[in-house]
């Protein structure tokens, strides 16, 4: 039977969940076509805000990769808009002309962030918060902008208020309203709100109308119906979202505030379903991503004709993103004649808890401060229960103890995407999960919005015990902060920062000075970062890669000049040898990387031996990219498969002197006899008969690790394209100091071996490396070439005339 | 009294990076601070003998390069969990001129860091 074709038009989150579930039930069901307006895979909208934020990076958002797509065989085409259905013939046309057929066709167009129709809204500066390319355009005008204004006191509002304080500017936000997030919460409840925004620098100016946007071709302030105007150079328009329904209008299928659908998410017209923002169930349109999947899964259901209930609407919640201030609100929130309720507010410890009675039954509830009971009552207000189920949990709770322990396995962990505590458990026990991002990856729980993360981790620990203590939470990189390494480095992206000192002021370092654990990983990270403007901070590396040499137990230095791939010949033997008579080195020794090490001198000898070797650094003392182990190869040897030495020459040329979080060993052998190692390596290259087999992550060190496979190329160039994309990879994502076996152990081999599956990946991943190693001089050189560098690090001060 | 031994010009003594220095056959750390002040101190760890100059500076503490011991560049005294500590030498500073003071090694009023104990092994 030939597939039915399924197109979507959308290629957002509820779409693209719902094209999941359909994937779930039946892979072969469809062949699926999905138009997108926006050049990016699907990624999570929810926390764009987070990006301004700086809590994370856009990469980290993507939901779905391109891979994902290819992997699935659905054609995705990305940037382009769908213009017109013909419902006769079953048709659809895009902006590009293209027409493509359907034999169901779900419409996921999501929502547009509503404008407020002022004179001025076009002015350069005005901005709404909705998508990616928003995301970068604020980003980008922060850099020259000084006052931000919000329009907007609502959830979008604040939180891209938040993301805008976080990228340095002074921020206002106006509101229609006498109080913030008039629409979820209680005056009690916004007015603690806004205290503790207050107090993490944000102005409010309440109950102001704007009227107009003054400026000429930028916006340069605001004009409110009172007669007060605000001077401002960047105005964020978040005033809320309206379903994007002009498709469906267009072509004939009913709407009216959304595009109207039955329980089945099935319009009005046959073969044509809609979900997500842009629907209208029952009167109500949902912004939030909890009810867009469970649509998505009715639908998923029903067009695989699987049994489903029905979609039957879902009570409103919501949770403000905002760092430091939680704020949950959910169902009714404001008290009316027959309702009681369940107080406490602690104005000191600023938490406040608002429950709502009606008939005995829990209706609605606001918690401020504190709102790990989120998930508990979000569950009890959906199903209506009685007021004594509360109570009877709240009496069982022990403040030691997370709400979880009191929780039902059927309660909702997750709410974003409906994973049960029984779920979450089972997966933990059964899979010997131990982390949070395992718990994601395999149950979907805390994907979307993350504010389940604590819950998770609390069941995780609950779950098994102490051994999830250990692993709990990301170290912080060292004693002088308590933020982890993926903070810091994202903070150094989104913030900018450009310098050691900077990273340490700007994130509130409690030692102000830093350490020798930090100082060194900062100035790695912002090495990687930027490599083409960054300027090494030499007071913050370990005497060896200040000094170019490896410093030895009596404080002389050892000397290691480079020997691509371990190939020398007969001049370059004899003038080593002159050059170690000449300085009298007392150790003349083979390297277990196939060079030579001349040990024993004195710091004030090592730019004059370096002068007379007039050859590059070895990088045998960096945290760097060290030598490639290689065979003799088929040049000689009669098992050798390839040419091990010119492609070990090749690699060591190209990746040399490169900074990376650790030492980084190569070694090519040219059969699996593997002579030069290549199962203990960090990359390890063995040749094969055709072809090249690449291996990562091996250690022959403290931790004996063997190398796992990473892939199989048949090129030489094509060896070179995978280590550099490995190579990247590994400087972008591991911690400083951490080999790549570690890092290995840690993110799986199997998750690298997906990332470089994707040719485009490579590219981006190598385009990256190109940038670093245009960057890198031999530094002997430099030392050679600058008097003030010699005198600074290699001259010591003699007093009484013992002067060599 | 000790001696005053000039060294090197305050300005051209670079900040947060330590200068050999040896005086006869003592071996000195020099080390002028991100705060503008100047120390010295014996250039070696009690732990293995490491050279102090070329350790990490962290604001009045500097790392040894051995095995990153934590050491007071102004009194000497090693951070916990490590203990032990360094000598000390006055520092003067006359318009440009360092000089460090150096007593007779033999006299008893050679200045050692209070809370240790004068340890053998320090002794020339």
């Amino acid at each position: 039977m030939p597939r039915q074709k399924l197109v979507i038009v959308g290629n957002g989150m509820a779409g693209i969940r719902c094209l999941e579930e359909i994937l779930k039930i039946d892979p072969d069901r469809f062949d699926v076509t999905v138009f997108g307006n926006e050049p990016y895979p699907n990624y999570n909208r929810i926390q764009l805000s987070k990006v301004l934020q700086g809590d994370t990076v856009l990469e980290d958002i993507t939901l779905n990769s391109w891979d994902w797509y290819e992997k699935n065989d659905i054609r995705l085409y990305p940037g382009e808009t769908v213009i017109e259905i013909d419902q006769d013939n079953h048709l659809v046309k895009t902006d590009k002309n293209r027409i493509t057929p359907y034999d169901k066709l779900i419409l996921a167009t999501g929502s547009n962030p509503f404008i407020l129709p002022l004179p001025g809204v076009d002015k350069k500066g005005v901005i709404t918060f909705r998508n990616i390319k928003d995301c970068l355009k604020i980003i980008e005008y922060s850099k020259r902008s000084k006052d931000a204004v919000v329009i907007g006191g609502g959830l979008l509002g604040l939180e891209s208020a938040r993301g805008l304080l976080d990228l340095g500017l002074n921020v206002k936000v106006v509101h229609i309203s006498d109080y913030l997030m008039n629409r979820q919460l209680d005056k009690t409840a916004s007015h603690l709100l806004q205290l503790q925004l207050e107090k993490q620098g944000m102005e409010f100016l309440l109950n102001k109308k704007t009227v107009e946007i003054t400026g000429n071709e930028y916006a340069d302030g605001l004009k409110f119906s009172d007669g007060d105007e605000l001077k401002a150079d960047l105005v964020i328009m978040a005033v809320g979202i309206r379903p994007n329904i002009k498709l469906a209008e267009e072509n004939g299928i009913p709407t009216h505030r959304g595009i109207i659908v039955n329980d089945f998410m099935e319009t009005k017209i046959p073969d044509i379903y809609a979900v997500g923002e842009c629907v209208e169930h029952q009167g109500c349109c949902y912004g939030l991503v909890a009810p867009l999947y469970q649509q998505g899964k009715v639908l998923a259901n029903h067009l695989c004709e699987e049994k489903t209930d029905g979609y039957t609407g879902s009570i409103d919640s919501a949770k403000l993103k905002v760092s430091g201030v939680d704020v949950f609100s959910a169902g009714q929130i404001n008290e009316q004649e027959n309702t009681k309720t369940i107080k406490s507010y602690d104005g000191w410890g600023m938490t406040y808890k608002k429950v709502l009675v009606e008939n005995g039954k829990i209706k609605g509830a606001i918690l401020f401060g504190d709102t790990r009971e989120s998930t508990h009552l979000s569950r009890l207000i959906n199903k209506e229960a009685d007021v004594k189920e509360y109570l009877n949990t709240e009496t069982e709770k022990n403040s030691e103890t997370s709400v979880v322990c009191s929780m039902q396995d059927d309660e909702i962990i997750c709410g974003c995407n409906g994973v049960e505590k029984g779920t979450i458990v089972q997966a933990i026990k059964e899979k010997g999960l131990t982390t949070v991002a395992q718990v994601k990856a395999c149950t979907n729980a805390s994907r979307s919005c993350g504010t389940c993360k604590s819950l998770v981790a609390d069941l995780l620990k609950l779950t098994i015990g102490d051994e999830f203590d250990s692993t709990k939470k990301e170290e912080p990189i060292c004693e002088c902060t308590t933020m982890t390494r993926d903070e810091v480095v994202s903070a150094i992206r989104t913030m900018g920062l450009t310098n050691v000192r900077e990273v340490m002021n700007v994130l509130d370092w409690e030692n102000k000075e830093g350490c020798s654990k930090c100082r060194p990983a900062i100035n790695y990270y912002l090495n990687m970062v930027n490599p083409s403007h960054y300027v090494d901070d030499q007071e913050s590396r370990f005497v060896n890669e200040r000094m170019h040499a490896n410093i030895q137990m009596n404080g002389t230095y050892s000397v290691v000049p480079r020997m691509y791939g371990g190939v020398t010949n007969s001049d370059e033997l004899r003038k080593i040898a002159d050059i170690a008579d000449k300085y009298q080195v007392p150790m003349i020794k083979l390297t277990g990387g196939q060079r030579i090490d001349l040990l024993g001198v004195d710091k004030e000898d090592l730019p004059k031996m370096w002068k007379d070797l007039n050859m590059r650094s070895g990088f045998a003392y960096a945290k760097s990219v060290r030598t490639v182990k290689t065979c003799v190869g088929e040049k000689f040897c009669r098992f050798g498969t390839q040419d091990s030495i010119d492609m070990g020459i090749q690699l060591e040329k190209k990746f040399e002197g490169l900074n990376t979080p650790h030492k980084v060993k190569m070694g090519v052998s040219a059969c699996p006899r593997s002579c030069a190692e290549s199962g203990i390596k960090d990359v390890g290259v063995i040749g094969v008969q055709g072809g090249w087999e690449i291996y990562v992550g091996g250690n022959g060190g403290t931790k004996l690790r063997t190398a796992d496979l990473l892939c199989k190329v048949k090129e030489s160039g094509e060896v070179l394209e995978y280590a550099g994309a490995f190579l990247q990879y590994y400087r972008e994502n591991a911690k400083y100091l951490e080999r790549t076996s570690a890092w290995i152990e840690r993110v799986g081999i199997e998750h690298v071996r997906d990332v470089l599956s994707s040719k485009e990946t490579r590219d981006q991943l190598n385009q990256r490396m190109d940038e670093a190693l245009s960057t890198i001089e031999d530094p002997w050189a430099s030392v050679l070439s600058n008097k003030e560098t010699q005198k600074k690090l290699y001259q010591k001060v003699y007093v009484g005339g013992n002067e060599k | 009294m000790g001696k005053n031994v000039f060294v090197t010009k305050y300005s051209q003594l670079p900040v947060n990076l330590g200068k050999t220095v040896l005086i006869g056959e003592k071996n000195i750390a020099l080390f002028k601070l991100s705060n503008g002040k100047v120390y010295a101190i014996e250039n070696r760890c009690p732990h293995r003998e490491g050279v102090l100059a070329e350790g990490m500076i962290s604001g009045e503490y500097v790392f040894c390069p051995m095995h990153n011991w934590k050491i007071g560049i102004v009194d000497g005294v090693v951070q916990e969990p490590d203990e032990g500590c360094v000598r000390t030498f006055p520092v003067k500073i006359q318009n440009d001129d360092i000089f460090i003071v150096i007593e007779d090694l033999d006299s008893q009023s050679i200045k050692y860091p209070d809370k240790c104990v004068y340890n053998e092994s320090f002794n020339e």
